[in-house]
């Protein structure tokens, strides 16, 4: 696959970027859900597994001025895709690392996913910790194995950003992609690969390696 | 002479009683289903040259067969080797046999017949029967040895007595039926073909009990007497019989197939609720029982295990309630394995068991649906396909060396609705599966020519196969040279696509690892698919699908493009980009689009005023085949797999080991059905049971000319190769 940079144009006053997100965590955390909550405002409880991986867009405005387009691709969980994994990290400027706040055993492979994010992905990769079926503790609060105080621990001292979501009620969905978009470096999109803003045409050219978010974050 | 001249053959009778084709003999026979519920008739030849001189030769048709014979063996050494074949043999019979080792008389007869076909020592030591060459040589496969026919000869009384009869109620038309369209009533299609020859010595071997029963069903013609006259002689009869027959005939006319409902559709009788989920055992107990009996209502089961009796994958029901089945199983198959005579398939009452062995793993179909031993392979053998689509030889293999106890759901795991929707798509009934063959989307042949253009055009260097397919069935494919595409591959991604909901409730682009067995199933593939709606008129934004919501998979289009190199996503991302812009630009998207949304035309529409309510048309050069709608008569899932029933038997009759079927006529209570295979194509068309057979035959006709003149539209011929 290209090697892909956030890609970003300047139009005047505004600032357009594209970023390339990649989703992992076990399977049946509801990756997809979530993903389909974010993109097409929907769900649907009898979600079959996902099969290799689905690639979608969703562009959200940060302020009048910004223009994000995500890039997601949405991986199958199971352990046989695994040794796919790294071409969808490589080059990836932000992951969304997900569990299922009703499964203990799902966070500590969410762990795993972030230990080889961190060694493996882009240095500079934002990383979100996102616990979903928040919905089914609300309704039933012993079914939740996994405390906020103690995921919210790791995130911070893992350095990443962190949310308990429900794809079903939506609940933190939006913002948290949202608080990844803010993360990013928009200011070191370039003008170089202008962009109209318009449906989302993928730029095939390979971008060099510099053209990848170097520097630090921006918040 | 035309393929069709060629053909002269032999029909067989069926017994259409039962959905299930192959219930063991005894248990028909206890049951007295078939003389009450069936008729069975069966013809001889159909004479397609007009030799009806050849059945003349035989006068003594009185009791036998004789004519068959004849016609048969000198004929076929005269044409050529397709007629030789015309004989049914082997396939009914086979069943039979396998059926009851402890069968009464009815089934004792049988089994000499075939044996007498076979080895045709027997026979003919036994006294001297009135001299009938004819009949027994038919079935047997005369071309080989004709010595073998005087064994043959010499029958059981029985049957021989059961032949005069069938002959009467049963002319065929072979020739007359095809050539002269006009009007034939049941009766004349049998005069024309030589109507005297045509004792159905076939079907006699087959059943011997159910020609008796035939034979006082139908004796109300007076048939055997001379030649080719005799057709018209009896068509007159029975046309002018009586005016109330004819009224009711004429009625029955319009009767559908498997319009009424009879007691012996109880097999049926929950299909409607066959996909419903078994509920799960209760832990506090209590459903159990329930459970149970919803779990042994499922007409159709599969199993897969491995060969430490793990098991792996089971249609209906969880891990509790099958894991007991899986151990009884496992131990009767390993039972028979250690023996190193495998297991290959059992029956209980009116539920056939089929097992398949692929190393490690163990499949087993348990079916009261009726389907042939082979079909259920065939079933369990995509089943083994999809399970090597998803992990690869090499990697199962390897799972099981390392530890035989391997839990392989694990591996498999999310791939359950893979399997499930095949086994579904198999237990409704799927002419694709049945048929081996892919069937593909009609257009024009300079709009296809376009479409494969645009591809070939847009073609990048990482591309091993594109595709394009709307509404589960193909528009274009291009390939390399080297390659062809294997339709069970195709199979297991329609699957995927069509009919398991995950890729396409996803939205957006997809990018799927996934071993082609019959391509290499050593390794995998990586395809790339997007979803366009068909109902949509704009394309569909870059990377999202509309909604799947209302959308059937039947208004999909998609475009799949696979590589060998998993990196090239991108790439093959930007073509389908180029492709799906040229192929608007171009306004081969609205053509697609059109003939999706026109849908498959109904029967009516292609044979306008034919007495066929549905067809299955297979052509064996392209692996393809073409299918009117479903609609309006069989749109009901029952209905459906009450059609599809009846192809699996004519199926099953025309493709059983040793089998040389050509031409197949079964006359049930709820439907007429004929089968009519040669090198070219195979053809399956079934209509409403008081349908006569020469508008069976006429509509068969009609459609394999329509077939022939539409080929380049109905199929992908030749394709586009780079």
């Amino acid at each position: 696959m290209a090697a892909r940079g956030p890609a970003g144009s300047r139009v005047g006053n505004s600032r357009f970027a594209q970023f390339k997100l990649v989703l992992l965590g076990e399977s049946a955390v509801g990756k997809s859900s979530i993903v389909l909550r974010f993109v097409k405002d929907q769900f649907d409880s009898y979600r079959e597994s996902t099969i290799g991986a689905a690639f979608l867009t969703q562009t959200i405005s940060l302020d009048e001025n910004t223009t994000v387009k995500f890039e997601i691709w949405d991986t199958a969980g199971q352990e046989r895709y695994k040794s796919l994994a790294p071409m969808y990290y490589r080059n990836a400027n932000c992951a969304v690392v997900v569990y299922d706040i009703t499964q203990a055993a799902s966070l500590d492979k969410a762990k795993q996913w972030v230990k080889e994010l961190q060694r493996q992905a882009n240095e500079n990769i934002i990383i979100a910790l996102a616990g979903n079926k928040l919905d089914l503790v609300t309704e039933q609060p012993d079914k939740r194995a996994i405390q906020t105080a103690d995921a919210e621990a790791y995130a911070r001292e893992a350095g990443l950003l962190f949310f308990e979501t429900s794809a079903k009620t939506a609940e933190n969905v939006r913002e948290l992609f949202t608080s990844i978009a803010k993360k990013l470096p928009l200011d070191q999109a370039g003008p170089r690969n202008p962009r109209s803003g318009g449906r989302g045409g993928v730029e095939l050219r390979p971008d060099t390696p510099g053209t990848q978010a170097g520097g630090p974050c921006s918040c | 002479m035309q393929c069709v001249a060629s053909l002269r053959t032999v029909g067989l009778l069926l017994r259409f009683a039962k959905p299930s084709s192959n219930p063991p003999v005894d248990d028909i026979i206890q049951k007295g289903r078939i003389s009450s519920t069936s008729e069975f008739f069966s013809f001889p030849c159909w004479d397609f040259m007009g030799h009806s001189s050849d059945q003349r030769e035989s006068p003594s048709h009185d009791r036998l067969h004789a004519p068959i014979d004849t016609a048969p063996t000198a004929t076929a050494a005269e044409e050529d080797g397709i007629t030789t074949t015309m004989t049914q043999d082997g396939e009914n019979e086979a069943p039979k046999h396998r059926m009851h080792a402890g069968s009464d008389e009815s089934t004792a007869t049988i089994t000499p017949r075939k044996v007498d076909g076979k080895n045709h020592e027997g026979p003919e030591q036994r006294p001297p029967l009135p001299p009938r060459p004819s009949l027994l040589g038919d079935r047997p496969s005369t071309p080989l040895s004709p010595s073998k026919r005087p064994a043959l000869q010499s029958k059981p009384t029985t049957a021989v007595s059961s032949v005069d009869i069938q002959t009467l109620s049963f002319p065929d038309g072979s020739r007359g039926t095809f050539a002269a369209p006009g009007s034939r009533s049941v009766s004349e299609g049998r005069g024309i073909s030589g109507g005297t020859s045509t004792p159905s010595s076939r079907k006699v071997s087959q059943n011997g009990t159910e020609f008796d029963d035939s034979t006082s069903l139908m004796s109300y013609a007076p048939t055997l007497r001379a030649n080719g006259d005799l057709a018209s002689l009896l068509d007159e009869g029975l046309n002018s019989q009586s005016p109330a027959w004819k009224l009711l005939s004429s009625q029955a006319d319009n009767v559908n197939p498997f319009e009424t409902i009879y007691d012996e559709d109880n097999a049926l009788f929950n299909f409607d609720h066959e996909f419903d989920e078994v509920e799960a055992v209760d832990s506090k107990g209590g459903n159990e029982e329930q459970v149970l009996l919803q779990w042994k209502a499922k007409l159709k089961h599969y199993l897969i295990l491995s060969s430490a009796g793990k098991p792996i994958y089971s249609r209906h029901g969880d891990q509790n309630l099958i894991n007991g089945y899986i151990g009884i199983i496992q131990t009767i198959i390993s039972f028979f394995q250690d023996g190193k005579d495998p297991l290959m398939g059992f029956t209980a009452g009116d539920t056939r068991f089929v097992v398949a062995i692929e190393g490690p793993l163990y499949f087993v179909a348990i079916s009261k649906l009726g389907e042939s031993d082979s079909q259920l392979r065939a079933q369990l053998e995509a089943l083994y396909m999809q399970i090597l689509s998803t992990l690869t030889l090499p990697t199962l293999t390897q799972l099981f060396t390392n530890r035989p106890n391997t839990d392989l759901r694990r591996p498999l795991e999310g791939t359950e609705t893979l399997l499930s929707s095949l086994a579904d798509t198999f237990t409704k009934g799927s002419p694709s599966a049945l048929l081996s063959a892919l069937e593909c989307l009609k257009i024009r042949k300079s709009q296809r020519y376009t479409i494969n253009n645009t591809l070939l055009k847009a073609r990048t260097e990482k591309l091993l196969y594109g595709l394009v397919v709307a509404g589960g069935r193909l528009v274009s494919v291009i390939r390399p040279k080297r390659h062809s595409l294997h339709p069970s591959d195709l199979s297991l991604i329609f699957n995927m696509l069509f009919e398991a909901g995950s890729v396409k409730a996803g939205g957006g682009e997809n990018w799927i690892p996934v071993c082609l067995p019959g391509f290499n199933k050593t390794g995998y593939l990586y395809m790339y698919v997007s979803f366009i709606n068909a109902h949509d008129g704009e394309e569909s934004s870059s990377n999202e699908r509309p909604s799947t919501a209302g959308s059937s998979p039947d208004d999909e289009i998609a475009i799949l493009l696979i590589s060998a190199d998993k990196e090239s996503f991108y790439e093959l991302k930007q073509m389908r980009d180029d492709v799906v812009a040229q192929l608007e630009n171009n306004g081969s998207m609205d053509i697609i689009r059109g003939a999706v949304r026109q849908g498959r035309p109904s029967t009516v529409d292609i044979v306008p005023g034919t007495q066929l309510r549905h067809f299955l048309y297979k052509s064996r050069a392209n692996v393809q085949f073409m299918m009117p709608s479903f609609s309006p008569d069989f749109s009901s899932l029952l209905a459906r797999r009450k059609l599809m029933s009846l192809y699996h038997n004519l199926h099953a009759s025309t493709h059983a080991k040793h089998s040389h079927v050509k031409v197949l006529h079964c006359v049930g209570r709820d439907s007429i059905s004929l089968a009519w295979t040669t090198p070219l194509f195979e053809f399956y068309c079934v209509a409403g049971p008081n349908a006569s057979r020469a508008g069976l035959a006429q509509g068969a006709n009609r459609v394999i000319q329509w077939v022939k003149r539409e080929e380049e539209r109905v199929f992908i011929i030749g394709g586009a190769v780079f």
